[in-house]
């Protein structure tokens, strides 16, 4: 893992000094809400409808036991000891008091973590795979090309007043865990000619303009990368549109100027700036590459896991559904679901928090990491360990068995927190997810991945959900869409709306009727629900979700 | 035709807190909705905008929310305020320091 060096400690500590002396000043008169707007957003802070929320990065969605352990802390000693892990592998503090949030900022600098850049017109938390370092299926690790970029674009004096936010996701995987089809720019990492390159794509985004992002270089040598990531952005901040901040994404840019005259523009930047970046990144990566340097894995015996495997039907469900194929075949990646039946998606408390540090600590080469489905990976632990590590996760509340499938919901805060949203997300997962458990029907229904939104915006990935919602208000009163089809993978796609939406105490059953409808409509057991979909087209599933309501009407 | 006017509170967030606040007619900021002053004119809803605005020591973006005559005072005409009043419908645990 990346370990600050003097400088990112000394940059930090500086930043939260000034944001206290902004706090102080917004405080006792010296600046109007207006002038200080600004100032907090730039260090995370936004005014939701209830309270401040503060969005912590997890750069990469990378932290180790001491980071969690004091997220925990802050949890407990300045909010409602809970917090909010993101669909962009951040974590939410929904309740801090103005007055604290610097000495918030000064316990999460103790331990490498800020604020900074998670919000307004800025490049963002940089993203990535979640397995990154362990999968089996990694091309290489994403993660230290991701801390460059961290380092790159943290306070780049170019890059603080752009158009709108700007989200760069990078993958090492074919795979696509880190939705990078979804972002202003998403990276994957590929092999040419036994060489390391990058395709790079732009333009990606969901929103009220979703959009898939576009291939704009199909094999970029890694050399190139950072100043050719300057020039995108560099072209993107000339050339957006700042008029109109409903078209000032990139994906717009893109969708207005197109792609072809984009590549042009960037081409030709790229080679004016080319000479300015002689090297000097180079050293920089191969410093942090040391940095993460795959952990030392023990060698010992699996066979308490098979014997736990043949003893133990949960154990073994969990172990099914939780596991992802490691780079080492002794180890495995554990998901540690977030989704327990009916509980807030992506919500943990501080004593869960805790827990998962331990467990990092103990068996995980103290390392944990945040998906984008708002899950906590342990991504390095031996087999043998496996079977301790579920009892205590059982212990906690943490062992359910559903990564994957259809209680692994993704929502969005919603209307019951955020300012912006127009209708409540997460009462609408803790119904779908409590009406499949009742129906004892999730392992049989297997992959099928919901998405939940609270307004356009977005930010439960709706779009690209194989079963999206989107919240909104119609008539003085929250409606939801659905949308099907959607893929967040490597062949992302976005899915097709149904048709009318549904009132808030319709929409559960009706996501019912149509996974009920599937069941009865799929080629056989191993046709998941998105392949149906695309095998039978969008009219017997609006036959579910529709037929019925037609009939009590007619009724 | 212009619109008819219907009825309004001041709605704000408390400046240290952040916790949802409406102004009452003696200028004052309360947690309590049905404390808040039911402004019925839209002269005088100006007026009261107006010096919200200058209570930045003591608020954060102070704005108009339609609401209605309740039993105890004003309540809300509109879901969205409803749950600023309720805080959220998935959670109950109060604030630490309200404990």
């Amino acid at each position: 893992m990346y370990d600050y060096n003097d400088f990112d400690r000394d940059f930090v500590a500086r930043r939260v000094a000034q944001f206290r002396a902004q706090v102080a000043r917004r405080i006792d008169g010296s600046l109007t809400e207006e002038e200080f707007r600004p100032l907090r957003l730039m260090n995370g802070l936004y005014l939701q409808l209830h309270a401040y929320m503060l969005r912590v990065a997890i750069p990469y969605g990378t932290l180790n036991s001491a980071q969690m352990r004091q997220l925990a802390m802050i949890a407990e000693r300045w909010d409602r000891g809970y917090g909010h892990f993101t669909t962009r592998q951040n974590i939410q503090f929904n309740w801090p008091r103005l007055v604290d949030v610097p000495d918030i900022l000064d316990a999460l600098a103790e331990v490498g973590l800020h604020a900074i850049q998670t919000s307004g017109n800025t490049i963002r938390n940089v993203t990535a795979d979640p397995f990154a370092g362990a999968a089996a299926d990694e091309i290489a690790d994403p993660r230290p090309v991701a801390e460059l970029i961290r380092q790159w674009s943290t306070d780049h004096p170019e890059f603080q007043f752009l158009p709108r936010k700007f989200k760069i996701a990078v993958t090492g995987s074919p795979a696509d865990r880190a939705v990078t089809a979804a972002h202003d720019i998403g990276l994957r990492i590929i092999e040419r000619d036994g060489a390391r390159h990058y395709q790079v794509l732009i333009g990606g985004g969901l929103g009220r303009a979703p959009m898939i992002g576009k291939v704009l270089h199909e094999a970029l040598p890694e050399a190139d990368l950072l100043p050719y990531l300057e020039a995108v952005v560099g072209t993107w901040n000339l050339l957006g549109r700042r008029d109109n901040k409903y078209k000032a994404r990139i994906k717009i840019t893109v969708h207005e100027q197109g792609i072809d005259r984009i590549r042009t523009l960037v081409q030709e930047e790229f080679e004016r700036i080319r000479p300015d970046f002689p090297g000097f990144d180079r050293q920089i990566l191969a410093q942090i590459e040391h940095h993460f340097a795959p952990p030392r894995f023990a060698r010992k015996s699996v066979v308490a896991y098979e014997a736990a495997r043949a003893a133990d039907p949960v154990f073994r469900a969990w172990a099914d559904t939780n596991l992802t194929e490691h780079r080492d075949p002794d180890h495995a990646i554990v998901t540690v679901s977030l989704k327990k039946h009916g509980a807030i998606p992506g919500d943990a408390t501080a004593a869960q928090m805790r827990l998962l540090a331990d467990l990092a600590k103990a068996h995980g080469h103290d390392e944990l990491r945040i998906t984008q489905s708002q899950n906590v990976v342990l991504p390095h632990v031996h087999k043998a360990d496996l079977p301790a590590i579920h009892a205590v996760l059982r212990g906690a509340g943490l062992a359910t068995a559903n990564i994957g499938l259809a209680s692994d919901i993704i929502a969005c805060p919603g209307l019951d927190y955020c300012a912006l949203a127009t209708a409540r997300s997460i009462p609408v997962a803790q119904g779908i997810a409590r009406a499949i458990e009742a129906l004892k029907i999730e392992h049989e229904v297997g992959a099928l991945e919901i998405k939940i939104s609270g307004c356009i915006n977005a930010c439960g990935h709706h779009h690209v959900g194989h079963i999206g919602i989107l919240g909104l208000e119609r008539g003085g009163v929250e409606t939801y869409q659905v949308t099907l089809g959607g893929d967040a993978g490597p062949d992302a796609a976005l899915g097709d709306r149904t048709g009318p939406g549904f009132a808030y105490d319709q929409i559960v059953p009706a996501i019912e009727r149509l996974i009920l409808a599937y069941l009865d409509l799929r080629a056989h057991a191993e046709e998941r629900f998105v392949d149906a979909y695309r095998r039978l087209g969008a009219d017997p599933f609006k036959a579910a979700l529709y037929g019925a309501a037609e009939k009590a009407d007619a009724a | 035709m212009p619109r008819p006017f219907t009825p309004k509170v001041v709605a704000a967030n408390a400046l240290i807190e952040g916790d949802a606040v409406w102004l009452t007619a003696d200028d004052d900021w309360t947690r309590d909705i049905t404390k808040a002053e039911l402004v019925e004119d839209e002269a005088h809803a100006a007026l009261r905008m107006l010096f919200a605005d200058s209570q930045a020591d003591k608020v954060v973006g102070p704005y108009l929310a339609d609401a209605r005559p309740g039993p105890t005072g004003p309540a809300p005409a509109h879901f969205r305020e409803a749950y600023r009043v309720s805080g959220p419908s998935v959670l109950a645990a109060p604030k630490e320091h309200e404990l």
